[in-house]
């Protein structure tokens, strides 16, 4: 136990780094993969292709395997960047596939009548999907919103095996001096869990006020 | 065409749309030809850093990683799916000392990044006396990690099976066992194989987990490579693109199944509550 209280500093440095590492992919996953989905339901045929073939890729490529390549491979074609701006470029490129995956489920269950109302109304294209579908559509999808969002913050840990020092990879230095894996491990893993809960609790407060009754 | 968000295009709509499509075509080509540039003007076009991928001892190599991340793949779904079904099981069963652990297990599991588990198995476990083989540190956490994940999809699939059927088991004289075995779980592993394949192609990307435990699978194979020949972005988009083939084909598996495998009915019970309406 003194393991863990002794270098508390360490990990709590790490559980920001895994924070900001979340909230900052997140962010950016969530605005490209909106982009994604309404270029997945435009009419123009290129910017559908576009979607499906992005969401095909990221959906198909591991993680660390865009990592690795980011973070050592991008530098010998002269683009370097910061680790932790690398990292959660990556990871938020990765995730807006998922975020567009589920939006577009949502897209989907929006009634057909709703988007007629929309243009006998005579909305454009844009605005029935600003107006009257997206907001449909992002209340049904919150529960599997907040599945991407805790496989995200699952996810950021991978950024430890190129190098960032999150909470995974403080978790692990301070295991190899102190070599006390229990707390240490036991720890960490209840901070993801954790995280991972109030995500659930967020999003199930917010399922039960937002739900579209149909 | 019916569609949710727009009819089909009248004259000034076709026009917009062939608008949109030149600018989008001309955005992903720009695209394409500033990382040609930015490829060429580090030198990384030329012609010797390409050639090595054109040899057999280069692609043996890597379709060696490549088997390795299949023979990990495969043990640990195989694990992973045995542990899971079991999980679901326990979460269904009448008693609750056996239901508690395993949903504490599926909860728990679920939030823990694999990584972390890797990092228990490699560096915890030993001093603990527990220091797996090399295939065995990569193997275990992915199983450990992904049974919670297909005990989720299993109980999912036993709950779609109409009650009914289970109804119907037990009333024929069949004990709560062969009913489980016999009339539901048949009818739920065809529903859930689609969401098996799609859970398998996650398994199989995280294999390359293997890079950390040093686990010579395809990811791994590619540093190795990379190190030997210094052709790093070359290497590592190689075993993206042979990442991609593959996990694309499982994927495309798991749509085909989707589309064979037969709605899953809403009881009729809720849905005449449901549309009082049109009835």
């Amino acid at each position: 136990m003194s393991a863990l209280l002794d270098h508390l500093p360490e990990l709590w440095q790490g559980l920001i780094v895994t924070l900001q590492l979340t909230a900052a992919s997140f962010a950016g996953a969530a605005v490209l993969g909106l982009v994604i989905t309404a270029m997945r339901v435009s009419p123009v045929g290129v910017l559908r292709g576009i979607g499906t073939v992005y969401v095909e890729t990221f959906q198909n490529l591991p993680l660390l395997v865009l990592l690795v390549l980011a973070v050592f491979g991008l530098p010998e074609i002269g683009l370097q960047a910061d680790l932790l701006v690398t990292a959660v470029i990556v990871i938020a490129v990765y995730e807006a596939a998922y975020i567009a995956e589920a939006l577009r489920s949502g897209v989907n269950a929006v009634s057909a009548g709703q988007g007629e109302a929309a243009r006998a109304l005579g909305l454009t294209f844009g605005q029935s999907l600003r107006h009257v579908v997206l907001p449909q559509a992002l209340r049904t999808v919150i529960q599997p919103i907040g599945n991407v969002f805790i496989a995200l913050t699952m996810n950021t840990s991978l950024a430890a095996a190129v190098g960032v020092v999150d909470l995974t990879a403080a978790a692990n230095r301070v295991n190899l001096v102190e070599a006390q894996p229990i707390p240490i491990f036991v720890g960490a893993g209840l901070a993801y869990a954790l995280i991972a809960a109030c995500a659930g609790f967020v999003t199930g407060r917010l399922e039960r006020r937002l739900a579209v009754a149909r | 065409m019916s569609n949710l968000l727009f009819d089909e295009p009248g004259p000034r709509a076709r026009r917009r749309i062939r608008i949109a499509t030149v600018v989008g075509a001309v955005a992903v080509l720009a695209l394409a030809a500033l990382a040609v540039r930015q490829f060429a003007a580090a030198g990384q076009l030329t012609a010797d850093r390409w050639a090595p991928y054109a040899t057999w001892p280069m692609w043996r190599y890597l379709l060696n990683g490549l088997w390795a991340t299949a023979l990990a793949a495969v043990v640990s779904a195989a694990l992973a799916m045995a542990a899971g079904l079991a999980l679901a099981l326990g979460r269904l069963s009448r008693r609750r000392w056996v239901r508690l652990p395993a949903a504490a297990y599926v909860e728990v599991v679920r939030t823990i990044p694999a990584l972390l588990l890797v990092y228990v198995v490699l560096f915890a476990l030993p001093r603990y006396g527990l220091d797996l083989p090399l295939f065995w540190k990569l193997v275990v956490p992915l199983a450990v990690s992904n049974a919670a994940a297909f005990a989720e999809i299993f109980r999912a699939g036993i709950l779609s099976v109409e009650r009914g059927q289970g109804e119907a088991g037990l009333a024929v004289g069949l004990t709560h066992g062969q009913t489980m075995r016999m009339i539901v779980l048949p009818q739920a592993a065809r529903r859930v194989l689609p969401s098996i394949v799609s859970q398998s192609v996650g398994l199989l990307k995280d294999t390359s987990l293997g890079f950390v435990v040093s686990y010579a699978e395809l990811l791994y194979s590619g540093k190795v490579l990379a190190t030997y020949n210094g052709l790093l972005i070359q290497t590592y988009i190689v075993v993206a693109l042979i990442y991609l083939a593959v996990n694309a084909s499982l994927s495309k598996l798991a749509r085909v199944l989707e589309a064979r495998t037969p709605q899953v009915r809403v009881p009729r019970a809720r849905r005449r509550r449901r549309s009082p309406v049109r009835a």
